[in-house]
Formats: C-alpha cells, structure tokens, sequence
C-alpha cells in the first residue's frame, strides 16, 4: 500500500508491518481504516496503558471497574452509582457549541448504556487567557452545547468548574462528567456472545460526519486544523431522548446480551470491542446499516462518527419485542448482522466480504508503547520562588492585601460563573440539592433517602509545577468537595489531558501524574472506575498544562443532612479545620497579583486529608456544622468572602494567624491570607455545637481553630491581630458575581 | 382525583410532575403516552415540560398534532382543568387553546433561576388558593420564554382578567429587571376566556419541596385539587 496513504492514516511503518502480519496480507483500504482508528492513541491507549495499569482500580464497593462503558460503585439498597468523565476537547475548539454538545451526549450514552438512568452531569473547562482573541466565541459556543444538549434531553447540570489560562488557548479543555443510578442486578454491558444471537442498529443514521474524529483527537493542531471542521459531529439531543427511554425500556426485559453505543470510531468500535470482551466474532453487513446519505463506502459507514447510535446484541428468537418497543418510540431498530463463533470481524456489503479482521488484533493485541520519558528541563526554574525577589518587584495595581482580595474575586478562575450556570438547566427530574457554583453537586436518589455527591476539579498550574503532587491535590480537593456536603467518597473517575506523549517531557508529566492519581485515590479509599485519555493537546508545538481532571462521587445516607458551601446565619461560630502555612507556590494570588506562575504547589498529606474528610462527613452526619467550604484558589480569604455570597449579605469577621514566609510584612500577610495549604475546611456552627465540633477534631486529631463569627455586612479579616481586610459583602459579592458579564461587555466596547 | 401527566417524546419533565402529583400532593396520576386517545378519565390534565418532539421547528409546534391532542381539546374546551408548564404552555398556544405566542428570551440565552411571579387573579382552578397578589418564588428554565401577543391580544388579556402570573422582583414589584425574558407586560402565565385553561412558563412542579430550595408551587396544585373537591 501506498506509504502516504499509511501515513494520512496516522500510523506509523512499524504499526504497518504489524498489520499485514497480523492479517497474512496487506490490508484492503477498508481494513486499513478499521485499524487506523481502533489503533489510535484515542481509542487504543497505546501510550497511556502501560501507566493507567497502575491505578487502583478495585475495592468492595466497585461494582465495574474500567473496561467497561462506564464504572460503578454500590450504593446500598441494591443500587449503583454508575458514573464517567470523557473529554470532548479536539471537536470543541474546531467547533465549540456542536463539540461540546456531542461530548455531552457521549458520556450521556456511556451511562445509559449500563442500563443507568443518567441523572446529573458537570463539566470542567479550560480556555485561553479571557481577554485574548477567540475566547470568549469559545466559551459561549461551549456553553451554548452543553446547555443545548443537557437541557433538551433533560438531565441536570449540576456543577463544575470553569478556569482560563494562556496554555489553552489553542486547546481548550472540554471535560464531561456523567452519573447515573442502576439497580445492580440490571447492569449490562458490552458485550457480544453466543453465536447466532441477533446484532441491531438503532437510533440516527449514519452519514458521513465525523469520519477519522478519533484520528483527529490524536494528533496536534496546526495552522490547517480548521480544516478538520467536517470531523466534528453533530448532535441530536432529541433522538438521545428518545434512545435513552427506549433502551431503558428494553433493558427491563430479559432480551439483550450487550449493548454499547457508538462513539469514537463508531460502528468499528462498538463491533469490535462487543466480540472481544464476549470473545466472540461478529458479522455485519454495512448495505443494512440506515445510512442519512447516498452512495456512502463500506470505508465511510464503518468509520462514521455520526453521533446517536447503539449497537444491540438481541437474544435469538426475541428479536420482534425488541423491535415492538423501539417502533413505540418511532425509532427503527435495523438488524445488520449476528455474533459469530470464530473472533473475527466481518464486515459485508450486500453479502460480499469486504473486511475481515481478528478482532484481538484490534483491542488486545494493538500496539502498546514504552514512551521514553524525561524529566522537563523548564522544571528546575519554575519550581524556585523567591518571595522576597517577588515583593521587592512590588504589587502591581493592588495598594493593599484588601484590593488584592478584590481582585482575586473578579479573576476569571475565582470569579463566579452564575453566567454560566444558568444557562444550564440544573433542576430538571427534581433531585438537585445542592446547585452549581458551591462545591459538590448534590442530588437526592428518589425512592431512597440517599444522596450522591460530586465533584470535578483539576489544577493545570500546579501539575505543570509538579504533576504528581498537582494530581494528588486534584485527587484530594474532589474528594473533600464531596466530603464537605457531608458524602463519603466511594469512587473516581479521571479525565487526563495532555500534551504529545512522543515528547519525553509531555509523557514524564503523564507518568507523574497517573503516579499521583494513584496514591492519592489508594489512600483516600476512592478507586478508579473508568475514564478517559486525551494526549495531543498541542498547537505548533505547544503544550497544554498537564491538566487531570478527577472526578469523585460520594455517598451520604440521608439527603436531609446535605451541608451547603454558604454561612447559613448570623451569630454562628466559624471554625477552620486543618492548617495554612502561606504556601504560595502556584497559587492564584501569585499569578493574578504578581503575574508569576512558580513553586512548587502545596504539601499534602494524604494521611491527615483522609482524616479530615471523615470528620467532615461525621460532622454533617451528626448534624454539627450548618455549612463547609473547602479552601482551594485563593486561599483562606476567598473561601471566607465565598461563604458569605448567596446569603444575602451575611457577613463574617474573623482573625486569623500571621505566618513568616519571608521578609517582607505585606508577602507575609498576604500567605496567610491567599496561600493555598492544602487540606483546609472553614466551617460554620451554632455556638452551643462549637465544643463537640471541636472534640470531635481533636479525637481525630484534625487542627481546628475558631477564627471568627458571622454577622453583620461586612467581610473583616485580621491577620495576626491586624486588620487586612474590610469590605462590604454586598459589594465584595456584586463584583465577585457580575466579573464575568462585565469582562464582555467590556470586551464589546 | 386523578391526574393525567401527558407524554411527548421529548417531554423530560413529565416524571417531576408525576413525582408531585403522587409523591408531595398524594393525588392519583397517569402517565398519558402522546399517541393515546384517551385520557383515561382524568380529572385534571397536565402538559409538562420539556422539548416535545425536540422542538426543532417551533416550540410546541408539532405537539399539537399529537393523537392525544384531540382529547386534551375536548376536555379543555367543555371546561376540564388544563395547566400547561413550561413547553406544556408553548403547546397551548401552538395549539391555540391559550392566545399568543413565544419568542426567544431577550438576551438569546436559555435561563433557569429562581425568580418571584405574582397571583394577579385567583378565580382559576389552578389558583384557587393564593391571596390575591401572593407572591410565589419559583424556577424557571427555558430559552423561548417571551410571551408576546399584538397589542390588541394583550388589551383584552388585560381586560378579561385573563393574565394570571407576572414576573416582579423580591418586592414584588413588576420592573423590567425581574423579567427574565423580556415578556410582554411581564407575563409568566394566562389563562382562556372560559379560566380552565392556564399556561405558565415557571415550574410550579420544581418548588414542591423545602429540599430543593421552595415549597411555593405546591398551591397551584394543591390549588386544583381544591377546586376538584369543592364541586
């Protein structure tokens, strides 16, 4: 075969030569492109296996682990919490409202498929600087999809967290997050079994969009990427409502074998992955598949990404009542092919073969890398910060630490994203408890007094300054955002975007960070059910921060009992738990007040942080705080002013200790105030619980200090005995909430 | 008393009303699939919310042909309490049993918030047990919310009692900054001549439960469940 034909396929010589041996001959074009797809780096994990190997992955709570479509964990009472994060980055910088959407529907898919009713999603996004060209295009086409999808199809969005750094501005980040509720005994997956049983299409036809989008996801953009625009799909919220009733309808009764939906690489994917996990073959012939365009090559149907999809392995003779419920929601279910008893992949066009491939060569036997690995050479510098360098430079725009809180809240990544949110529909099917923009999302589980609680957070800045430990403190801030609603972490789920894994220092920061996620997930008892691998996040060469998004899902035993992120009265005691020690490193007020990304990111012990998140779940469980917030971007006094907006102005006056980082009395406060230690909650409680709040830390040997009370209208902070900040709520909170808007329509001007 | 909950494919919040309906007000309902052709003796029917048929074309413009549709006429027509939520209100109107139409929300942008709507009349079944001018703090969720009619619609609206709910601040005070999506004088609901009818873009379904934030949708519920009794 022609080399350029090879290489337009994204493979290598090498990967070539395995094919023709794998197959006995050189493969046909259809074949070819079956390859190309299923051995992308998107859809094989060739760089990324040998490292994901490595996470926890099981405990007596998973129920799935990954593999599968999606993970699961039990959540009593013969229920799962089946949930999953993926990233839909490459098609939502080339088209941001339809690649948003479709990401969207994809892990919508993922969770139905397990046979769960999806009911909440988030999302997590990364874009370029806000004020640069294109941003803000992208950040309303992405929102404009996720609400456009999420709203329509009726499943709540219930949070997440938007951030914006100059590295994203060629790849932005678009992470989705999906959780559903099974009962366990009803999950299915994908599989494919038993010859003769019946294989059926349902849902959108297929046509010619979307063809090569996993190849596309695994290589970098350049000056021609907008050119790949006819490789992003398009969405139809409306055929995956109807897709979803019915599959769940099906699913009732006891006809199916497996189910899967077709995503990245399409029919390809779904064929191939269903025979193996069955370790069986299937047959198909593409002339049956319902095609939305004329004229369309077996290459073309195979490879399709049209979005909507499922592939359905039927048991033998319950064919019809299959067919009778999918007629009922005026879908038509196709039946194209069967499974087979010799492992291969058949494809057919009007009965003449036209591909036939061992389907472990597709999945099992793809090609697994060793990528070389070296430690960045930009590390060495990056990680130096000299404080008193850095106040001898002076404080740009901020005369005192006061304005500096200020300018921290109107930050793009502090400020708040309500102009989002709301574009959202977070109330739809009536569960959600804890809506967006304070922490954990909680929604209750109908027929049960349970709740699930979730979290999605990342920190690309501090994973650039140390992967492993920034993903460690990913790992830890998802799993006490879960923990501060009162939910006890059960599982995660990560989403790792990065660079050109073919460059040693991009798959060093890989390595490091799937290191972290490990121990991280390993000590706080929250194992990895199942994600997503997003490498090539690169323009011209430049890489994204090294950014895993982890996502944790908690559970709490009665939903009456979810703790909010806001003060929740006045005359109530503040109490801080856990300890600030002005690391500065990475932090936001770093970047916003001094301009400077340096340091290393905050300390964490995992040992203590699981201690804290089980007296944070104990504290709501007994009823003893009325509201906790964990202390994450900008330190102790953005999560001070963050508890006091949505109250409608309660205020809080608090002191809190001075620490010595270095010489300069302004750095120096302003550590304590915006240093971003880790394993910090500020917690609120009436008086007379103040001392078993405080017995209770100290049996579990948490540091806990009383820091103030809250009342008035004003927002005041001492640090060691002097004031630094004094601001009113009201209008601390009327900028903190209309910074996004106003950047627009500054931007308009 | 037994409601009917109809089903469009595409309608999503037809569970949160069943969920209502049974779980909070302890009423009976039924779940009514849009291809049926009756509703099964219903006292009370609800079209919920959602994107019936995906609302690809117009909001609520292919509901409308719905089998179903010919018995929620009859029944609305000789008087049968009808409430439509939301894209339930947008099938009211493309169906023509309520006047009007909607528009994109000024600002282009779908919305869900809290906002604060005022009874203004209570002589309907689904109002029947506000004070007058009560004020009600529910959510709101849609992207084509702007009620709009000709001036000639509105002025009889007016003059027939016949709109129901306005949007209006904490205060309630009706202004253009509690209008969330630039609605002729400030509409959020109506109701037909006859007042058995009414269409509301709020989710009173979503406010029935001091968990998720307001209990102040019940009454228009519990609102019909008293007028049903009353008889």
């Amino acid at each position: 075969m022609d080399s350029r034909i090879i290489e337009q396929h994204g493979l290598t010589p090498d990967e070539y030569d395995r094919i023709v041996v794998f197959m006995g001959r050189e493969p046909n074009l259809t074949e070819l492109g079956i390859f190309s797809v299923m051995w992308s780096e998107h859809c094989s994990y060739k760089s990324s296996r040998v490292h994901l190997k490595t996470l926890p992955t099981e405990g007596p709570q998973v129920l799935q682990g990954p593999g599968e479509n999606a993970g699961a964990v039990d959540i009593g009472d013969g229920l799962a919490a089946v949930f999953k994060i993926e990233s839909h980055n490459h098609p939502s910088f080339i088209e941001p409202y339809q690649g948003a959407a479709t990401g969207v529907g994809g892990i919508i898919r993922d969770i139905f498929t397990m046979g769960a009713r999806p009911i909440a999603l988030m999302n997590s996004l990364r874009f370029g600087a806000l004020d640069a060209p294109g941003t803000r295009r992208l950040l309303e086409g992405v929102v404009a999809g996720i609400a456009g999808y999420g709203n329509s199809i009726g499943i709540p969005t219930v949070g997440g967290e938007i951030a914006f750094e100059p590295l994203y501005a060629g790849n932005v980040l678009v992470n989705v997050f999906c959780l559903g509720v099974a009962k366990t005994a009803d999950i299915i997956k994908g599989v494919a079994s038993g010859v003769g049983n019946a294989v059926y299409y349902v849902g959108a036809k297929t046509g010619r969009d979307g063809i090569h989008g996993a190849t596309m996801a695994s290589a970098e953009f350049d000056e021609k990427s907008s050119e790949k625009r006819p490789a992003v799909q398009v969405g139809d919220p409306f055929m995956e409502k109807l897709l979803l009733e019915a599959c769940l309808e099906v699913m009732q009764t006891d006809t199916l074998i497996g189910i899967q939906d077709m995503g990245a690489a399409g029919l390809t994917c779904s064929t191939t992955e269903m025979g193996s996990r069955g370790g069986a073959g299937v047959e198909i012939d593409v002339s049956l598949v319902p095609q939305r365009e004329s004229g369309m090559t077996p290459y073309e149907i195979m490879l399709s990404e049209s979005q909507e999809r499922m592939l359905l392995v039927v048991k033998s003779g319950r064919e019809a009542e299959v067919e009778r419920i999918f007629d009922k929601w005026d879908l038509h279910a196709s039946h194209i092919g069967h499974v087979t008893n010799d492992g291969m992949l058949r494809v057919k066009n009007k009965g003449v073969v036209v591909a036939e491939i061992p389907n472990r060569a597709l999945t099992d036997e793809a090609p697994v890398y060793h990528r070389p690995m070296d430690r960045p050479s930009y590390l060495a510098d990056a990680q130096r910060l000299d404080v008193n360098a850095v106040a001898a430079k002076g404080y740009g725009a901020c005369a005192s630490n006061g304005e500096a809180l200020l300018a921290l809240l109107v930050s793009p990544t502090i400020c708040s994203k309500n102009w989002a949110y709301r574009q959202y529909d977070h109330m739809v099917q009536t569960n959600t408890v804890n809506r967006p923009g304070m922490g954990a999302g909680v929604v209750r589980v109908k027929g049960t007094d349970r709740a699930l609680a979730m979290s999605v957070d990342g920190n690309g800045r501090y994973c650039y300054l140390d992967p492993k430990r920034g993903a460690m403190l990913a790992v830890a801030e998802a799993a006490r955002n879960v923990a501060c609603a009162g939910a006890k972490p059960l599982g995660a789920t990560n989403c790792l975007n990065f660079g050109n894994p073919e460059r040693p220092a991009t798959m060093w920061q890989f390595a490091k960070a799937v290191e972290g996620i490990g121990e991280a997930c390993r000590a706080l008892g929250t194992p990895i059910t199942g994600g997503n691998v997003s490498l090539y996040n690169e323009t011209d060469g430049r890489a994204i921060y090294p950014t895993p998004i982890i996502g944790i899902v908690g559970l709490m035993e009665h939903a009456d009992r979810v703790v909010s992120g806001r003060f929740q009265g006045t005359g109530d005691v503040v109490v801080l738990l856990g300890e600030g020690k002005g690391e500065l490193g990475g932090s936001e007020y770093l970047k916003t007040v001094h301009d400077i990304v340096a340091g290393e990111p905050p300390a964490i012990d995992l040992a203590a942080e699981r201690t804290l998140q089980e007296l944070l779940v104990e504290l709501a469980d007994e009823r003893l705080v009325r509201s906790a917030q964990d202390c994450s971007d900008g330190g102790l006094a953005v999560v001070l002013a963050e508890c006091c907006f949505g109250t409608g102005g309660i205020g809080v006056e608090a002191s809190i200790a001075g620490v010595q980082i270095g010489a300069d009395a302004r750095m120096n406060e302003a550590a304590a105030l915006f240093g971003e230690s880790a394993s910090r909650v500020v917690v609120s409680t009436s008086p007379d619980r103040l001392t078993d709040v405080l017995q209770r830390a100290a049996a579990k040997r948490v540091p806990a200090a009383v820091i103030g009370q809250t009342g008035g209208n004003l927002l005041t902070i001492a640090v060691g005995g002097r004031v630094a900040v004094d601001l009113s709520v009201d209008a601390a909170e009327r900028a903190w909430s209309s910074a996004l808007e106003r950047h627009f329509s500054k931007r308009v001007a | 008393m037994k409601f009917a909950v109809i089903v469009f494919p595409g309608s999503n919040c037809d569970q949160d009303a069943y969920y209502a309906v049974t779980h909070v007000l302890g009423q009976q309902a039924e779940m009514v699939w849009h291809k049926d052709a009756s509703l099964k003796g219903a006292d009370v029917v609800i079209l919920p919310g959602g994107f019936a048929h995906g609302d690809y074309l117009r909001t609520g413009a292919m509901a409308r042909f719905s089998p179903i549709m010919n018995a929620v006429r009859s029944f609305a027509e000789s008087g049968g309490p009808t409430l439509g939520i939301c894209n339930g209100f947008q099938v009211l109107l493309e169906a023509g049993l309520l006047p009007g139409a909607m528009l994109r929300n000024r600002g282009l942008k779908f919305r869900c918030e809290h906002v604060h709507i005022r009874v203004e009349h209570t002589d309907t079944p689904f109002t029947l047990r506000c004070a007058p001018g009560q004020l009600l703090r529910i959510p709101i969720a849609h992207g084509e919310g702007n009620y709009y009619a000709d001036p000639q619609t509105i002025a009889s609206l007016e003059k027939n009692r016949q709109v129901i709910f306005r949007y209006t601040d904490a205060g309630g005070v009706v202004c253009d900054e509690a209008n969330p999506n630039g609605s002729v004088a400030s509409i959020a609901g109506i109701c037909n001549e006859r007042r058995n009818i009414v269409g509301l873009m709020p989710h009173p379904e979503r406010a029935c439960e001091l968990s998720l934030g307001s209990t102040d949708g019940l009454v228009i519920l519990e609102s019909v469940v008293s007028a049903l009794t009353a008889v």
